[in-house]
């Protein structure tokens, strides 16, 4: 036997070999089965940490209430109560800290997610109070009548 | 400067009723050409093969050409992965940490052991050329970088005593006969990468794999031929030139050029009954059986998508090179239109499978069409455009004029 | 002197190659790692949506597209609002407009007018992703780069992900896309950084009417979690076997 036939055999070693050298060094320590199986839980366990030191933006409408109570209690007294202050103000982030002002969106478009008629049977949009956006004041911003923390006109 | 923001997929697609909002041509025109390249690949192995294992002597001459072509594939197979991934630098992560569960995964498997049998049964084929060559060359003025070349590419082995020539020899017909297999592997689980999508409903198909790799060897065995066709063309003008056009080498050039198309032409015509049938049992059980999604794929073939399959892929690339090489004798010029049009017939069926997969919303209420970036912008038009495709399609040419300078794979035997 | 420098270093070489290649060969499959893997999460999140509640006001999609920084203005969002309207001869008309994140404004759909006279029943579907039990999303990426964590949520590491498109091919629900600024597959991940510091998903917080509820599978007195084991609720395309973990009250059989 001739064993110079071995040569490419011994040459594809040397190579594989450098491959899983490099893999070693290259490869996080944390990743592997972390999960339930090989199938749905092969993984870098420190990517899970990183999902989680993601800051929250949106703070809920609780930390509103801490220093604007005055506007927290009118509003929680109106139908508007279930909307969160956060839908019309922006994502509160780190304003309880810095006290940056808040971009409020009070354009007409807002409202009509809502209150623009849909004459849908059997879903929840037609039960809602409703203008025709084309006829009800047009080109007027709601909140020159309506006060959008308690919007109904009788309360005003 | 702003970075761009780039949605993948928002340049190319047009949507037309409803798709969801997330829906885009995620997969275009390099991912259309990757089973097309490995195709090539493995098909030109596979001729290859044909000579080397079952001792088909009448492919003496083209099989050594094919089994180097398919060398010149090989990168080529990988580079539209490269130009479609989003991180193209993390390519590397499917070799780290590969999940097996994913047919993609396999590929760095796969197509590296692939490698090394096509370079492995190359070196047996070609080890007493390159000890020849180092010997000759030694001591030539000018010569030294080649000489090098073909010193590392022995490998050191010197040997050639006849026992080791025959054990070349016995190495070629073994890695040949190991190289089949892998080759169809490596094409047909590029036809189980789509086959086993459960949600494309145009995909999803247990016939995919075996789809892929009769067409795989089509277009293979058809590339090899058209490849060899230009070149002996050439040889035949460049003699004619040289000592006329009626000079008996001129002649002989021409009888051994018909005379290895005319075999090969057997082959090919083989492979392409059983490509086209695999189709249509595809597309016939898919219309008898009526499932949920069938609605909206007749919609698909049938209308929205009607002259890329029927005329394009089934008129001009099976059905009208099928009579041209069946009816009479083909001469040289009507077997390389035929060629050319299979090429082009195969390139449509990967277009109609991977665009014509996307063609529809999941949610069946609409419709997606793709529009190919012809003039590059930016990096991603390039990448995914017309461009970026000629590369991949031009760079096996280029790769196979380096590679034959030190491979020798034209000459013709006697 | 150089000599042995020379040997020390080829010893080092050969000995961290040595010691590297057994154990890294099949890293993948450590059976240590496998049996800890096992260790079982109190939780499995779990979405309720009734759409019989919701009214296509959009702020659910306003608010995560803030909450995770998907670019506002791009035809991209992780989670969207979908219109059926069903004229009386069976026809559906569907639409999302820049995923409902404006909510729905207008009478017309798709550019079509609609006769209010025709419609037989029109509503509003919320989609997200089904963090589902078997995610073929999971199970195709090659490179380990999605995944379920413990308790259920399936998320994607940005660092790892090569963007070859797979997960998105293989989403039947079509959540999944590219995030144009970190070129890396996206989708919902339940605002896993909300409910894992104890938080609801931005989703649900921001819905006024309560359309959308996170729940928590494992945990039977869960009042949502209780609705889905009392009430009769359905998932989306069951038949593709993924085991979706988002469940809807009122589905329609238009809705795909």
């Amino acid at each position: 036997m001739k064993t110079h036939v071995l040569r490419p055999l011994i040459l594809a070693i040397v190579l594989v070999s450098c491959h899983l050298l490099f893999r070693h060094f290259y490869v996080p320590d944390d990743f592997g089965v972390n999960g339930k199986n090989f199938t749905f839980g092969f993984y870098r366990a420190g990517s899970i940490d990183d999902w989680k030191a993601i800051p929250v933006k949106y703070k809920g409408k609780e930390l509103c209430a801490e220093c604007h109570e005055e506007q927290y209690e009118s509003n929680m007294a109106s139908k508007h109560s279930i909307i969160q202050c956060e839908n019309c103000h922006g994502p509160a982030m780190d304003h309880a800290e810095t006290e940056e002002p808040l971009t409020i969106d009070k354009s007409r478009g807002l409202c009509l997610r809502c209150h623009a008629a849909l004459p849908y049977p059997g879903s929840q949009r037609s039960e809602l109070p409703a203008i025709d956006p084309e006829e009800h004041n047009v080109g007027m911003e709601c909140a020159e009548c309506h006060n959008p923390h308690k919007p109904s006109l009788e309360d005003m | 400067m702003t970075e761009q923001l780039v949605v993948h997929g928002l340049e190319w697609t047009e949507k037309l009723h409803f798709v969801y909002p997330n829906e885009f041509i995620y997969w275009s025109i390099q991912i259309v050409m990757y089973p097309y390249m490995t195709g090539l690949v493995a098909g030109a192995f596979v001729l290859s093969s044909l000579y080397h294992v079952f001792g088909q002597k009448d492919l003496k001459d083209i099989a050594k050409f094919s089994l180097v072509f398919s060398l010149a594939l090989l990168p080529v197979a990988m580079m539209p992965l490269q130009f479609h991934l989003q991180q193209p630098i993390r390519g590397i992560h499917v070799m780290m940490t590969p999940h097996f569960t994913s047919a993609i995964a396999a590929f760095g498997i796969v197509f590296s052991t692939y490698a090394i049998i096509v370079l492995t049964e190359i070196w047996f084929v070609y080890r007493q050329y390159f000890v020849e060559q180092t010997l000759a060359l030694k001591g030539v003025k000018g010569a030294g970088f080649r000489r090098l070349i073909y010193n590392i590419l022995t490998l050191g082995a010197y040997d050639l005593s006849e026992e080791a020539i025959a054990a070349d020899k016995k190495g070629v017909k073994i890695f040949a006969a190991i190289g089949i297999p892998v080759a169809c592997f490596l094409h047909g689980y590029a036809g189980f990468i789509f086959g086993s999508v459960k949600a494309n409903a145009l995909w999803m198909s247990p016939l995919m794999p075996v789809i892929f790799i009769m067409s795989a060897v089509v277009s293979g065995i058809a590339l090899c031929m058209l490849t060899y066709i230009i070149i002996m063309e050439g040889k035949k003008l460049a003699a004619s030139l040289k000592k006329g056009k009626s000079d008996e080498s001129v002649k002989v050039i021409a009888g051994v050029e018909m005379d290895v198309i005319k075999k090969t032409s057997r082959y090919l015509i083989g492979f392409l009954i059983a490509a086209i049938t695999l189709e249509l049992l595809d597309m016939i059980f898919r219309g008898y059986t009526q499932m949920k999604s069938w609605d909206i794929l007749r919609e698909v073939m049938w209308e929205e998508d009607f002259t890329k399959i029927f005329i394009m892929q089934y008129g001009l690339g099976n059905l009208l090179p099928f009579l041209l090489l069946m009816i009479g004798k083909p001469g040289i010029k009507r077997t390389g239109i035929a060629l050319a049009l299979i090429l082009f017939g195969v390139f449509m069926m990967r277009w109609n499978v991977v665009i014509g997969g996307q063609a529809f919303s999941l949610s069946f209420h609409g419709f997606m069409h793709y529009h190919m970036p012809i003039i590059p912008h930016n990096l991603e038009t390039y990448k995914e455009g017309l461009f970026g495709a000629l590369t991949v399609g031009a760079t096996p040419f280029i790769l196979f004029y380096i590679i034959n300078k030190f491979v020798p794979s034209l000459k013709t035997s006697n | 002197m150089s000599v042995s420098r020379r040997d020390l270093l080829k010893k080092t070489l050969v000995g961290s190659a040595a010691a590297a290649l057994p154990l890294d060969a099949f890293k993948f499959l450590s059976p240590e790692q496998a049996k800890a893997a096992l260790a079982e999460s109190p939780h499995r999140w779990g979405f309720l949506v009734d759409t019989t509640k919701c009214v296509g006001c959009g702020f659910c999609v306003k608010a995560c597209k803030k909450e995770n920084d998907v670019p506002y203005d791009e035809p991209i969002t992780r989670t969207w609002v979908e219109r059926y309207v069903i004229t009386n001869d069976g026809e559906a008309l569907v639409d999302s407009p820049h995923g409902g994140r404006d909510g729905f404004t207008e009478k017309k759909v798709m550019e079509h007018d609609v006769d209010p006279e025709s419609i037989a029943k029109a509503f509003f579907v919320p989609k997200l992703c089904n963090q589902c039990k078997s995610p073929a999303c999971v199970q195709v990426c090659p490179v380990g780069a999605t995944y379920q964590t413990p308790d259920g949520v399936v998320l994607i590491d940005r660092s790892w992900c090569i963007g070859c498109g797979y997960c998105v091919m293989a989403c039947p629900y079509g959540v999944r896309f590219f995030h144009p600024v970190h070129k890396v597959a996206e989708k919902c991940t339940f605002c896993y950084h909300r409910i894992s510091k104890g938080l609801k998903t931005a989703c649900v917080d921001n819905c006024s009417f309560g359309a959308r509820q996170l729940c928590d599978l494992k945990d039977h007195n869960d009042p949502y979690t209780k609705v889905i084991m009392t009430q009769r609720v359905a998932v989306l395309k069951d038949e593709y076997g993924t085991k979706p973990q988002v469940f809807y009250i009122g589905l329609d059989k238009e809705v795909r």
